[in-house]
């Protein structure tokens, strides 16, 4: 895991990243990704750093970074809850856990609890159609989902 | 000797635990003093017995599954190393009839091998296409690569043969291979499982795609849901650098090709050829009109291949038993084997790798094993979410291109979802055209407001509002979408919301209101 200098304000922990990915063709989405992981956001003061550095205009920056589902312009909860919503799941009763976990958090997608601890988000496809339906908690992965595995993955998000 | 335990570090096997098992059994092991190393392979594909733990014996492997954590104790407590006996014994995994019935080839390696050992990748048949092509001129690669009939596996079919020639013949300063690993289809995972079992077939299948066009620098576009993936195609990268198969000099030869693994940002469109190559320009993931093809003017408008993952991972075993070899099997214009992906609500789901020719029932109802709910099946998707809903009735269908396209289905990247009778065809109709919305990226109109629109519709028919207008409206609707739309998400949606009005009439009738029912 890179390391970044915690210290300083935020235009400059955006230039260090900007500085080491530059070089790189296309070095647009790898930038965003970076910001996004130092800050768990694209603050919007990100935006006219990076849009100097590259030659781009800050429109230009935004309409990327507004275009892709995975950069968030907001903080989320400590916690981020993925649902599969695509079809091999519902095939299995994707619908149902979706419905359970949306009851037991009192959210809708792309809510945060009001305590903070999670964030709700749907996801289209993790790979797991084999063994529907799943779910992604902070990158870790949860499949075949059952109401007992449902409440424990509950229980685990809302710490 | 050391025995060697393999517990699988695919997705799959991770999501249903293999992390704890591995863990537990490392530990169980060291503390009875076993002379045994857990090593992590890729999944072998039998999705429903993972985490399936294998253990080398004289015999050959052995395997157990699924295996819990809390199964590890009495597991070695029935001599697990030495392929005990356990009331989770599976006996020899070839012998397996999921396993025994396959043909592999692309996937030959994958879940056999530790997916980051080079050594374990020579010790069965790696590198040996990548060492045959690069004592070959360009032009007998790719012939010997049109020879093999490989059409491109991520769901056009377009022969793989024909764009290489197209780029080798381009000249241009410099000219790119792209991996396409956007593999957001619903029912699909061949992308992921061989990408985190198997990582250096990619690479020396780009290295020949590299050679064999001219092209020096290669990406592969990893979508941001497979975290596993790209941790593991980006260590074998570095691994395949320092081992020189990549770099200026791929394994000794004149020949110049690196890569780079790139990462995506969670949009389904970036799938498509030209809205990829825009993601990696940096742009919005924005579908690019053709002409010019991306062959002609690709990435940074150089020459570009762009071929999906399997397509790609399919080369060095071409490259390595002949044409004639991979040619000689599947039918009709479909030569080759095709991954295939049995998903959704099925008994036996996982990856089942044949030649094409199958029939669709012998793929659901043999290999399947029908539904996991042991309900009857009611419709199968084939192809993802731009593919047709398929009723029994069309079960006779062979797995093949040509026979899909003329039942008005694809077969697309080979994803098989299973549905039983519980499923409501007008809510899949509606869905297809709510994810169409979603995930459409703006360009053209009828994909972006046709996709609203059918929503609309949909809805409209389920609350029993003018259905018979309704569905003409969405029917019309959708031939709009499918030859008016710039790419296949909105030319492609139509597929299962024609399919399932046309194969499911019923649930698009109204509900009988309660007061006609006395």
């Amino acid at each position: 895991m890179t390391i970044h200098v915690a210290s300083g304000d935020l235009a400059q922990r955006v230039q260090s990243i900007v500085d080491r990915l530059m070089a790189l063709e296309g070095p647009l989405l790898p930038i965003l990704h970076e910001v996004q992981d130092e800050f768990g956001y694209v603050p919007q003061e990100a935006l006219p750093v990076i849009a100097e550095a590259l030659n781009l205009s800050r429109a230009e920056v935004h309409g990327v970074m507004t275009f892709y589902h995975d950069y968030r312009n907001h903080p989320t909860g400590r916690h981020v809850l993925k649902i599969c919503r695509a079809e091999a799941c519902q095939s299995m009763g994707g619908d149902a856990v979706e419905a359970r976990i949306k009851k037991a958090l009192g959210i809708d997608f792309h809510q945060t609890t009001l305590d903070g601890a999670v964030t709700l988000e749907p996801v289209y496809c993790l790979g797991l159609c084999s063994c529907a339906p799943a779910a992604m908690l902070d990158g870790e992965l949860h499949a075949r989902l059952d109401d007992a595995s449902v409440d424990a993955l509950v229980q685990e998000a809302r710490r | 000797m050391t025995t060697r335990i393999f517990v699988p570090k695919d997705a799959a096997a991770v999501a249903l635990g293999a992390d704890k098992v591995a863990a537990k059994l490392s530990e169980t092991l060291k503390a009875k003093g076993i002379d045994a190393r857990v090593v992590r392979n890729g999944s072998r594909g039998m999705h429903w017995l993972e985490p399936m733990v294998e253990v080398e014996t004289a015999q050959g492997r052995v395997a157990y599954g699924p295996v819990k954590a809390s199964d590890v104790e009495s597991l070695v407590a029935a001599g697990l190393e030495t392929g005990g006996a356990h009331v989770l014994s599976l006996g020899l995994t070839e012998e397996i009839p999921f396993l025994k019935k396959q043909t592999r080839l692309t996937f030959a390696r994958c879940g056999v091998i530790d997916p980051l050992s080079i050594e374990d990748y020579r010790s069965l048949g790696g590198l040996k296409g990548l060492e045959r092509a690069v004592s070959m001129v360009p032009a007998d690669i790719v012939k010997e690569v049109t020879d093999s009939g490989l059409r491109g596996r991520g769901g056009a079919g377009f022969p793989t043969g024909i764009k290489w020639k197209t780029v080798m013949e381009a000249v241009a300063d410099r000219k790119y291979i792209v991996c396409n690993a956007d593999e957001g289809d619903s029912g699909t995972f061949a992308d992921r499982m061989i990408m985190e079992g198997d990582p250096f077939v990619l690479i020396e299948g780009m290295a020949i795609a590299g050679i064999a066009t001219g092209a020096t620098k290669g990406f592969i576009y990893i979508r941001s849901e497979y975290p596993h993936a790209i941790d593991t195609m980006s260590k074998a990268v570095e691994l395949a650098r320092a081992a020189g198969i990549l770099g200026v000099s791929v394994l000794g030869s004149a020949n110049t090709f690196d890569m780079e693994v790139r990462v995506g940002a969670g949009a389904y469109v970036c799938g498509e050829e030209t809205a990829l190559l825009n993601s990696l320009e940096g742009k919005r993931g924005i579908v690019r009109a053709k002409p010019p093809l991306p062959a002609h003017q690709g990435l940074f408008g150089k020459p570009t291949v762009i071929n999906n993952v399997i397509s790609l991972a399919s080369v060095p075993v071409i490259m390595e038993k002949g044409a004639a070899h991979y040619r000689d099997f599947g039918m009709g214009r479909s030569r080759g084997t095709i991954p295939l992906q049995i998903a959704g609500n099925v008994k036996h789901g996982g990856l089942f790798e044949t030649a094409f020719g199958l029939t669709l029932g012998e793929i659901i109802d043999e290999i399947g094993g029908g539904t996991a709910t042991g309900k009857p099946v009611k419709a199968v998707q084939v192809g993802g979410p731009l593919g047709a809903y398929f009723p029994r009735a069309l079960f006779d269908t062979p797995f093949d291109y040509e026979a899909f396209a003329a039942k008005d289905g694809l077969i697309g990247h080979a994803g098989i979802v299973v549905f039983d009778e519980t499923a409501d065809m007008l809510k899949q109709a509606r869905f297809a055209m709510e994810f169409c919305a979603v995930e459409s990226c703006g360009k053209c109109t009828p994909c972006r407001i046709g996709s609203t629109r059918g929503v609309e519709t949909a809805d409209k028919i389920a609350r029993g509002i003018e259905p018979e207008k309704n569905m003409a409206l969405l029917k019309d609707l959708c031939n709009t979408m499918k030859f008016g739309s710039l790419c296949a998400l909105g030319g492609f949606t139509p597929y299962p919301v024609v399919s399932a009005m046309t194969h499911f009439p019923d649930d698009f009738r109204p509900a009988p209101m309660v007061e006609a029912a006395e």
